[in-house]
């Protein structure tokens, strides 16, 4: 931000842990030059991250407390393409398309930054095409279990119960944070292409200092979903 | 002899964010209802929070009655009385106290203390509140759905929580679970507010350790919630899906009345984990704005600063951190490896020590004060005598061995309402006395403020202190009625009889202090900008009540920290954070 100004530069150590205490021990601000929203994006994905360590804390503690054998996920998340049986193909693109869209998420802040609008909205849009063909996915990987396997929260003829439940809550809660993150990433593309985030008046979701940290703040959170989903692939699906 | 101020310095960096515009309202909706300002919506909570509370109060003189009184009164039976028992609990822990100290005490004072003008997101900040309602009015609403509110206790153990048998098994635990769920929703819109203008808002020259106590201990208390009430959102959400759709995540197989379940395979002692591993830091999301209010209440009344400010500072940080790792000892008669309980004991007895150390400096702070027996201050030490009641029980109930024992019974029941319903409530009264005068411009009736403390803190210790021997004979908690049970004396009746007139005493004589916040409103004395004479910025505001913006044309500078009280040499007892030092302080004499 232009107005930012420290009281003696040269007297502020830059860099390591002098820098952090300085940072720490001084007024107004703890984390400097961070807009308020950025960190108050970076508090909420801590207590988020805590939502989510719970969830899968939890699901992994019903995975070895039951005495029911659990479903080979391997088995249970195969396609028949062609009769060819092929173990988590399906998952293997939504990771990676989720993974792409962390890319285009990320260009879309530095073309953000640049104040080039259009590439910027572009990439944004990109992100949330990339996002909802995920949930898209989802809900086909959701139906084929549904409908095609049997799986039902409450059972399953695969084995342990606890199967379905902890696999429709936990990524049922994660692509409802995709969801709500498409909901937002169109929202920042409407806003950056209007340039409305120029504009420098407070409004909704334009942030209070009129500059491109929305769209950071944005990121951040579209990053966060991603990371998430590795996790949940890996404690899910890798297991 | 010079001034010695601590902490004191003539240069305060220059501003490093400009100001913002803030949205003013126009209509009287827009002021009072959807209002965006913190110091409003502080108002909103608190008085949704006190009548709430006030609801869970007599809730409690229905427990009492009950407990005195066996078998005369109808209107109560077993399914009502635990109705009562989980409510009361519930209510008075989240609705009440978390909402109060956070969401009110937190809006009004964190923006005025810090020289902010406004929460950072006020817009957030106004949903926060309302989603906070809507909680509260679901929790009402369990009430009167079919089958009545859960029974469940306030711990909601599964699997009696939704089991038939357990009164409100099909309406009332879901919608209380809702509740919750929308309760963390919105006290995470306002948490994440207040940790925000705390780090990020702050005024020109206010450092973190210029801060007042108060706000550090909102601060942390704001932290732990963040942290520990996802724990509680994720069980909510489990536990409704085990009761709606038939899941197991906590279900274990069960014979119910004879017939088999569809549950199976489930782990109770999961949901008892993830309910602690919030009801723990819970505790100290009530205690920590105590801890802070309660000292500076102290130091203010007392004219002296307080004693070892940065030990304080730093005691607050590690009980918020120790408090993550103590959750199992609310589970050592659930079942539970030996070893650990060896490690969950250690970590709770070591929380003694940032916890005994405040209580050394609460008093030192009062030695050699110059002592104001105002009312807040006699709720500031009312408070400091139960605070160590309840917490030297603690160190009993945090021994394994001992808390077999004492485990379930009265003794429980005593401990946590000594230190964690009487301390903060104390703390409370205290802060309401405190700053009433700067929220309406009045002061509080002096004479029914003393009424209303004498009675109250009397009162509650002749309600609790019966309870510890009532535990140690073993007389269990949260039985409807004992009966005639061989280890149980006669004469433990009679107590129960006279805990229950001390608790209708202390019930209504809370009326005197609704009493005195009504009248006070039109009829108390002008209290000016400053009665207390206290040096944190919320004082000194050009206008009282301060107005939507709080601090005028021009943010305050603070040149000291806020605890300025009987400098040598200084004109007045007192020396406000924003005053500059004097320029003829002669610093060769130090």
């Amino acid at each position: 931000m232009a107005s930012t100004t420290t009281a003696n530069p040269e007297d502020i150590p830059s860099d390591g842990l002098e820098s952090l205490i300085a940072d720490w021990s001084s007024d107004q601000r703890a984390f400097k030059k961070v807009p308020w929203g950025k960190a108050m994006m970076w508090i909420f994905l801590l207590s988020d991250t805590f939502i989510f360590t719970c969830f899968l804390t939890s699901y992994m503690t019903v995975r070895t407390t039951t005495t029911v054998p659990w479903p080979n996920p391997s088995e249970v998340f195969a396609l028949t393409i062609a009769g060819n049986h092929v173990p988590l193909l399906l998952i293997a693109i939504m990771t990676f398309i989720l993974i792409s869209s962390s890319g285009t998420m990320a260009m879309a802040v530095k073309f953000g930054y640049e104040k080039n609008r259009k590439v910027c909205a572009y990439l944004l849009i990109v992100t949330a095409l990339f996002g909802a063909s995920f949930v898209g996915m989802q809900a086909f990987e959701w139906t084929k279990l549904i409908v095609d396997e049997g799986v039902r929260p409450w059972g399953n003829p695969m084995g342990a119960a606890q199967f379905g439940a902890s696999f429709f809550m936990i990524t049922g809660f994660h692509g409802f944070h995709v969801s709500i993150g498409v909901i937002f990433l169109i929202i920042t593309a409407t806003k950056v292409w209007r340039g409305s985030i120029e504009l420098g008046r407070p409004g909704f979701m334009t942030g209070r200092a009129g500059s491109y940290d929305m769209v950071e703040t944005m990121g951040l959170y579209w990053h966060f979903v991603d990371l998430v989903w590795v996790f949940i692939f890996a404690f899910f699906y890798l297991w | 002899m010079t001034q010695v101020a601590h902490d004191e310095t003539a240069f305060a960096p220059p501003a490093e964010v400009e100001e913002v515009e803030l949205y003013h309202p126009k209509t009287f909706i827009g002021k009072y209802i959807w209002s965006q300002d913190a110091k409003v919506i502080a108002i909103q909570y608190s008085i949704t929070a006190i009548g709430i509370g006030l609801v869970a109060l007599v809730l409690s003189g229905i427990m009492r009655l009950q407990l005195g009184f066996p078998d005369t009164f109808s209107f109560i039976d077993p399914s009502s009385y635990i109705q009562n028992v989980t409510i009361h609990g519930m209510i008075m822990v989240i609705y009440l106290l978390t909402a109060l100290f956070l969401g009110g005490f937190g809006n009004y004072l964190i923006p005025l203390m810090v020289g902010a003008r406004d929460m950072v997101f006020p817009y957030v900040n106004m949903i926060s509140y309302w989603v906070y309602l809507a909680a509260v009015l679901v929790l009402v609403a369990s009430f009167f759905a079919p089958g009545g509110a859960t029974g469940a206790g306030w711990t909601l153990y599964p699997p009696q929580a939704i089991l038939p048998g357990t009164p409100g098994s099909d309406w009332g635990i879901v919608l209380m679970l809702i509740s919750l769920a929308l309760f963390i929703v919105g006290f995470t819109m306002g948490g994440l507010n207040y940790v925000v203008t705390v780090l990020q808002a702050r005024t020109r020259g206010m450092s973190l350790m210029r801060m007042p106590l108060t706000i550090w201990g909102i601060f942390m208390a704001t932290i732990l919630a963040l942290l520990a009430f996802p724990a509680l959102f994720v069980s909510a959400i489990m536990m409704i899906l085990d009761q709606t759709i038939g899941t197991s995540f906590f279900m274990p197989a069960v014979v119910s009345m004879g017939e088999q379940l569809d549950y199976d395979g489930g782990s109770p002692i999961l949901f008892q984990h993830l309910f602690w591993f919030f009801g723990h830091p819970e505790v100290y999301i009530v205690a920590l704005p105590a801890f802070g209010i309660v000292s500076d209440l102290i130091s203010v009344h007392a004219r002296k600063n307080i004693f070892g400010y940065r030990m304080m500072v730093w005691a607050i940080i590690a009980i918020g951190a120790l408090s993550f790792i103590v959750w199992a000892h609310h589970m050592y008669v659930s079942g539970m490896h030996p070893y650990f309980g060896f490690f969950f004991a250690t970590t709770t007895l070591i929380i003694a020590v940032p916890t005994a150390l405040k209580v050394y400096n609460w008093v030192l702070t009062l030695w050699k004060g110059n002592i104001r027996l105002t009312v807040p201050m006699l709720f500031a030490i009312g408070f400091i005598f139960t605070f160590v009641n309840g917490g030297i029980t603690g160190l009993f109930l945090g021994n394994v061995t001992v808390d077999v024992a004492l485990s379930d019974t009265y003794f429980v029941v005593a401990h946590f309402h000594m230190v964690m319903a009487v301390s903060p409530i104390l703390v409370v009264f205290g802060a309401i006395y405190h700053w009433y005068p700067k929220i309406t411009g009045r002061m509080l009736n002096d004479t029914l403020g003393k009424t209303h403390f004498w009675i109250t803190f009397l009162g509650t210790y002749a309600i609790y202190y019966p309870m510890h021997y009532l535990g140690i004979l073993g007389v269990p908690r949260r039985y409807y009625a004992n009966g005639v049970t061989d280890f149980i004396p006669e004469s433990a009746q009679s107590l129960n009889a006279g805990i229950t007139v001390a608790a209708l005493i202390v019930g209504v004589a809370q009326l005197i202090f609704i009493y005195n916040l009504i009248i006070s409103y039109s009829r108390g004395k002008e209290a000016g900008g400053n009665p207390w004479e206290a040096t944190t910025l919320e004082w000194q505001t050009p206008d009282t009540p301060p107005k939507h913006g709080n601090f005028g044309d021009e943010l305050p500078v603070v040149y000291r920290w806020a605890y300025d009280y009987g400098v040598p040499g200084a004109e007045l007892d007192y020396i406000p954070q924003n005053q500059p030092p004097r320029p003829t302080s002669t610093d060769s004499e130090a």
